[in-house]
């Protein structure tokens, strides 16, 4: 399917590309060739500059940052992925449902985005927590119900224009049932809205659990997920500025790169891409 | 008209309702006790009692909804939790956040005055010269500033105008029932913060807007009559482009409301953010749940106020259906 | 050209134009127009026409650059040695009418405002009301309409502010791009009529540019035929219609579908060249029955045929005789009045759609018989579309009954039994959307088979080929994804997917409007065949009538949601008893009338 491809033909979107295959290959190798323990102090003292043991110098604890920075990136990258895969199980099967059947669902589904888009999504996480306590279920649980409104609202947009087509309105005609119809017909043609939303939802995730984490509020000590290293150092950024900026990098690259590859896909399938920040995901 | 606007307060009372609703669930019910999240969980049950009975969490969850409701609507707030529960008899919310509330809105002011005619401008910009190196340059720019968080934006701007060349100071401290402006240095890196992302989508959503209409046949019509180009953009394309970004520029705002949670956290500025971090690191529930309803009656005030706005430029919604 | 004043109002001479890379787009093209005349260009999509019409004004698509010839307009120069700067022109010496005039209103601007707007971009400040007033009554609408928005008119009125605005200024010469494409026969009639009255009181010069030759016929009093970026020829409109000189002219010409005189269509094979595409020799060629080894080798000269009429074709001499396909002979009418196969009685929908619920099709009653074709015909949104969707089990009716062979149908194609769901088949509008565009050609004919005839793979993969076969497509498109078809390939694969069915109740609703005339000509070719072959019933809806005297036994015309007049299709086309008829009937473009000249008051 080289037609599928094609966004890797265009300059942004081949370097978008490299980059998060190369931050994918820090988060998921980086544990096993850290030199020394994430999360426990090597002996050097706190705050110290870059040396041979120590790459990128010490942090408040004396941890070896960049250990820390080789294991920090799972947790980023996993649970934004975790949030945004739940968030498309939620969002698909709301969103088919309104679309296809226009029955009771659709206006319920309207209002719900409605009273989600009273919301700053990260104050809805922060009420959540402070309700119920922070842990991971409750971060990517949180994060993916702030996303599933907005992504079935886009699913049933592009669902309810695809329902109109003729070949839907054959099948309906054949008498098919509805799970062939969606499967076999809709499905595979509002992929294309759908596939350039999913790079908005993933970046979005990545922003929302990292500023958590960033807030401390989210994963706890002695987690070394890159924004939890930056809250953790921010205010001793001038004993050790590698403390702080190397994780902020990462964060950067990594989000940028996901933008990236979104835009391209985005361009390449005509469309265009819009990303939002923090701002409120169900728009 | 008429119909339209009364259409919109009551969306937007609907809305405020669940809210309410939503957040009065989270903090309060969800999980079981507020008092045994507000004493930790090491608390006697004897000191968890004594609070829930000080608390009213006694009372059934519609009661204590209905009359934390019946005080929002009438401006009390009633009392922090925390502060009860470590012994004092009057902690009124507003007392706690009236000052942050004040030092907040100061800083999103600055941000709004300075984002709404800058990302309107380079975002019609792009979309003028759309495909040229300009438009290229603004785009690319502004999908990087729009991918980073705040807190990595605020912290590599520390690092740079505070550790690397001595020129601002890295945090924005303001004593209590001081005013922020007295120190304008200290807002810059603040606000440069907050510009970054809200600026960078702006730009976008305005090109993307006026981007579509400079495709549509009415602007190419204009030419072929003959119109100067000028007067093409401005009156035919910007026009139309306008009601979209003024539903952009809302939410733009709102996205203020939001991104000073964070920016004020990584400035340590003394803003409404920072009292709800606190106040959800200390699981102060009554505080987190009024200030979550003030934010929310904050942001649906300002889709009201857009969608007041398109309805005046939009000339097909002034209708009645 | 008109011997008073000599000279022409546009002449255009040996304009080409080329993409970036190189491609010819426009080859060669010269014409003239006099003041007063229409000059309608005429061709299908992707000849160029729209390319040619937008170069009078000095415009061109991005992309695209003229690169040779000259073109004046009004005695200036806009494309040529010393040409002037276009802006200053358009809509002072040559003005521009679009297609889609909804589109092309700007929707936050009042009506007077807009036509303002054009004045002042060419005349002094001193522009007032008066001029509003006069340019609004040149179009006969009232001085109120200038506190109106585009939205608040109807398709008629909003094509006539943009004439309007485009002849504020009085400019002499006018382009006008298919300005009635998007509108239904009645009102196109009244436009076609304001500007035959501007060309005869304003002498205004104007190029008409169409996919219809049926509507151009009426309108131009000069015809210019272009295929694949150049003329093939050009002539007085009745000389072009009756004696066509280019067998793709005259190939258009029969695949008019004329009600007056119906007869055998004939579609022209093959589809158009595209551009980058063109043969070396003549273009058609490969279309062309009259081909010779010497038409693929050489592009022949446009030559004089006639006085004013010219053609470019090597052998125009030997192929120039007159004579239409012969009038097609209606079996059917004779035969004895046979089994009801579908009774349709108090038949009622509502349309709903948001906040709108209003109805759609009342009290509707009909049938249609055994091996008949029953023509369902009105303008958009007269219901008739409804009631297909009513009998395919795609809306359910709020009240009535669908009878088939004597049992009523359930309203929801879910609830009928397996048989009456194959039975029954619809073919819809848009070829472009008919087809699922994630399958391939093979596996979209293929499912009906495995469905609704329950048949096993292979036996169903053996029959795919035979009905790519029966539509006449090769079977080789078995493997192609929609997108690799054109509109009229397509339209047969939705017709193959129908026929998967064995059904006995064919729908096709508006199965033609979206295509060419000379596809349009080959797939009622193909419907016939397939009726002829299979003794299918069909239900045919549409809003073109010359395509109802073609294919239909009998017409049931729709206005507003209800049937206002039924009959034979020879006796309410010939003599209509409903007035709503006969207004639809008068309104129609075709050729016939044109050769008697009507038009001019």
């Amino acid at each position: 399917m080289s037609g599928r491809l094609r966004f890797l033909r265009t300059p942004s979107g081949a370097v978008g590309f490299g980059i998060l295959v190369l931050v994918l290959l820090v988060a998921v190798l980086g544990p096993y060739v850290a030199p020394h323990s994430a999360t426990a102090p090597i002996g050097a003292p706190p705050f110290t500059g870059p040396s041979t043991s120590a790459p990128l110098g010490t942090d408040f604890l004396g941890r070896d940052v960049l250990s820390r920075l080789l294991s920090g990136g799972r947790s980023v990258i996993g649970l934004a992925a975790a949030a945004t895969g739940l968030a498309y199980l939620m969002g698909l099967a709301i969103g088919l449902a309104a679309g296809y059947s226009r029955s009771i669902v659709d206006p319920l589904l309207m209002r719900t985005v409605d009273v989600m888009l009273a919301f700053p999504p990260l104050l809805f996480l922060l009420v959540l927590i402070a309700g119920a306590g922070s842990s991971v279920g409750v971060l990517v649980l949180g994060v993916a119900v702030i996303q599933a409104p907005g992504i079935s609202r886009i699913v049933r947009t592009a669902t309810l224009e695809v329902s109109e087509r003729g070949y839907v309105e054959a099948a309906v005609a054949r008498g098919e049932r509805a799970v062939a119809v969606i499967t076999r017909e809709v499905l595979p043609n509002i992929s294309a809205p759908v596939l350039v939303d999913a790079g908005l939802r993933f970046t979005f995730s990545i922003l929302i659990i990292a500023s958590v984490n960033f807030l401390g509020l989210g994963l706890q000590p002695p987690s070394s997920d890159w924004a939890r290293m930056i809250g953790e150092n921010r205010a001793y950024i001038s004993l050790n500025i590698l403390a702080v900026i190397a994780p902020a990098a990462m964060i950067a690259i990594l989000t940028i790169g996901v933008n990236l590859v979104g835009d391209a896909i985005a361009r390449s399938l005509g469309r265009s891409y819009v990303p939002r920040g923090i701002r409120s995901p169900a728009a | 008209m008429l119909a339209f606007v009364l259409r919109r307060l009551v969306g937007a009372a609907a809305a405020l309702l669940a809210a309410s609703v939503l957040i009065f669930t989270a903090v309060q019910v969800l999980p079981g006790n507020a008092a045994s999240a507000v004493l930790g969980r090491n608390a006697s049950p004897a000191a968890v009692g004594i609070l829930s009975r000080q608390m009213g969490l006694d009372r059934p969850a519609s009661t204590r909804y209905a009359h934390w409701l019946k005080g929002f609507v009438h401006g009390d707030l009633g009392d922090s939790a925390v502060a009860i529960a470590q012994g004092s008899n009057h902690a009124p919310i507003w007392h706690l956040i009236s000052g942050p509330l004040k030092n907040s809105a100061i800083l999103a002011a600055i941000t709004a005055l300075v984002m709404i005619p800058l990302s309107v401008a380079l975002g019609t910009l792009a979309a003028v010269r759309a495909g040229r190196p300009t438009d290229h340059l603004i785009s690319l720019g502004s999908l990087a500033a729009v991918s980073m968080p705040e807190f990595v934006v605020g912290s590599l701007l520390v690092a740079v105008f505070f550790v690397g060349l001595h020129l601002l100071p890295p945090v924005a401290i303001v004593p209590p029932g001081g005013d922020p402006l007295s120190h304008p240095k200290q807002l810059v890196l603040p606000v440069v913060t907050l510009l970054f992302a809200s600026m960078a989508a702006g730009i976008r959503m305005v090109r993307a807007g006026t981007f579509e209409v400079l495709q549509t046949e009415y602007v190419q019509t204009a030419r072929l009559n003959g119109l100067p180009e000028r007067r093409v953009i401005m009156r035919y394309a910007l026009r139309n482009a306008l009601a979209p970004s003024v539903q952009v520029l809302a939410q733009n705002l709102q996205y203020l409301v939001g991104g000073v949670i964070v920016v004020e956290a990584v400035f340590a500025y003394p803003g409404i953010g920072s009292q709800l971090v606190n106040a959800v690191q200390i699981r102060d529930v009554t505080v987190v749940q009024s200030v979550a309803m003030l934010i929310a009656v904050v942001y649906v005030l300002i889709n009201l106020v857009a969608d007041l706005i398109v309805m005046l430029l939009v000339p097909k919604l002034r209708e009645p259906v | 050209m008109t011997p008073e004043d000599g000279v022409a109002a546009i002449r255009v001479e040996n304009l080409c134009l080329e993409l970036t890379g190189g491609e010819p787009v426009i080859d060669d093209v010269s014409f003239e127009v006099a003041p007063g005349e229409i000059l309608g260009i005429v061709g299908e999509s992707g000849s160029g026409k729209t390319t040619v019409a937008l170069a009078l004004l000095g415009f061109t698509r991005p992309g695209v650059s003229i690169t040779g010839g000259s073109i004046h307009v009004g005695g200036q120069t806009i494309v040529g040695q010393g040409a002037s700067t276009p802006r200053s022109l358009r809509g002072k010496v040559i003005s521009y009418v679009p297609q889609d005039p909804g589109g092309a209103l700007n929707p936050s601007l009042r009506v007077g405002d807009g036509i303002l707007d054009v004045l002042r971009a060419h005349q002094a400040r001193t522009v007032g009301e008066d001029s509003v007033r006069a340019a609004l009554s040149r179009v006969e609408l009232s001085h109120d309409f200038r506190r109106s928005y585009p939205h608040q008119l109807s398709g008629g009125q909003q094509q006539r502010v943009t004439i309007a605005m485009a002849t504020v200024c009085e400019p002499p010469v006018a382009v006008l791009d298919e300005p009635t494409t998007g509108l239904d026969v009645l009102t196109q009639e009244k436009v076609l009529a304001e500007l035959l009255r501007l060309r005869d009181e304003e002498r205004m010069a104007m190029v008409y540019v169409s996919h219809d030759l049926a509507v151009v016929a009426k309108i131009a009093d000069r015809i210019l035929v272009m295929y694949a970026g150049r003329v093939l020829e050009d002539g007085p409109t009745d000389d072009v219609i009756e004696l066509p000189r280019h067998p793709y002219t005259k190939a258009l010409v029969s695949a008019i579908p004329d009600f007056h005189n119906p007869r055998a269509l004939h579609g022209i094979t093959g589809v158009a060249v595209g551009v980058g595409e063109w043969p070396t020799g003549c273009a058609f060629a490969p279309r062309c029955e009259h081909r010779l080894n010497r038409c693929e080798e050489a592009v022949p000269e446009l030559v004089e045929t006639a006085p004013q009429h010219r053609a470019r074709c090597w052998r125009w001499q030997e192929l120039t005789t007159n004579g239409h396909p012969a009038a097609v002979v209606r079996s059917s009418e004779t035969t004895l009045p046979p089994m009801p196969l579908l009774e349709v009685s108090g038949l009622e929908a509502r349309y709903r759609s948001g906040r709108t619920d209003r109805p759609a099709v009342e009290w509707v009653s009909f049938a249609v018989e055994q091996g008949r074709c029953v023509a369902l015909v009105g303008e958009s949104g007269s219901g008739k579309s409804t009631i297909g969707r009513c009998i395919a089990g795609l809306h359910v009716p709020t009240a009535g009954r669908i009878l088939f062979e004597g049992d009523e149908l359930a309203g929801h194609a879910r609830s009928r039994p397996l048989q009456i769901r194959r039975r029954i088949q619809i073919v819809f509008q848009n070829p472009f959307e008919s087809l699922n565009p994630r399958h391939r050609v093979g596996s979209s004919i293929e499912r009906p088979l495995r469905v609704l005839r329950r048949l096993p793979r292979s036996a169903a993969e053996q029959e795919v080929g035979e009905l790519l076969e029966r539509v006449r497509l090769p079977k080789r498109l078995e493997e192609r994804f929609p997108v690799e078809l054109s509109g009229g390939e397509r339209q047969r694969v939705a017709i193959a997917r129908a026929l998967a069915a064995r059904p006995d109740l064919l729908i096709c609703d508006e199965v033609t409007s979206a295509l060419d005339v000379s596809v349009q000509a080959a797939v009622l070719e193909l419907l016939q065949e397939l009726r002829r072959e299979l003794g299918l019933s069909m239900l045919f809806i549409t809003h073109n009538l010359g395509v109802v005297a073609c294919i239909a036994d009998s017409v049931l015309v729709m206005d507003r949601g209800s049937i206002c007049e039924t009959g034979p299709v020879g006796t309410v086309l010939s003599a209509p008893s409903h007035d709503y008829t006969r207004r639809l009937l008068e309104a129609a473009p075709c050729l016939r009338e044109s050769a008697v000249g009507v038009g001019a008051p």
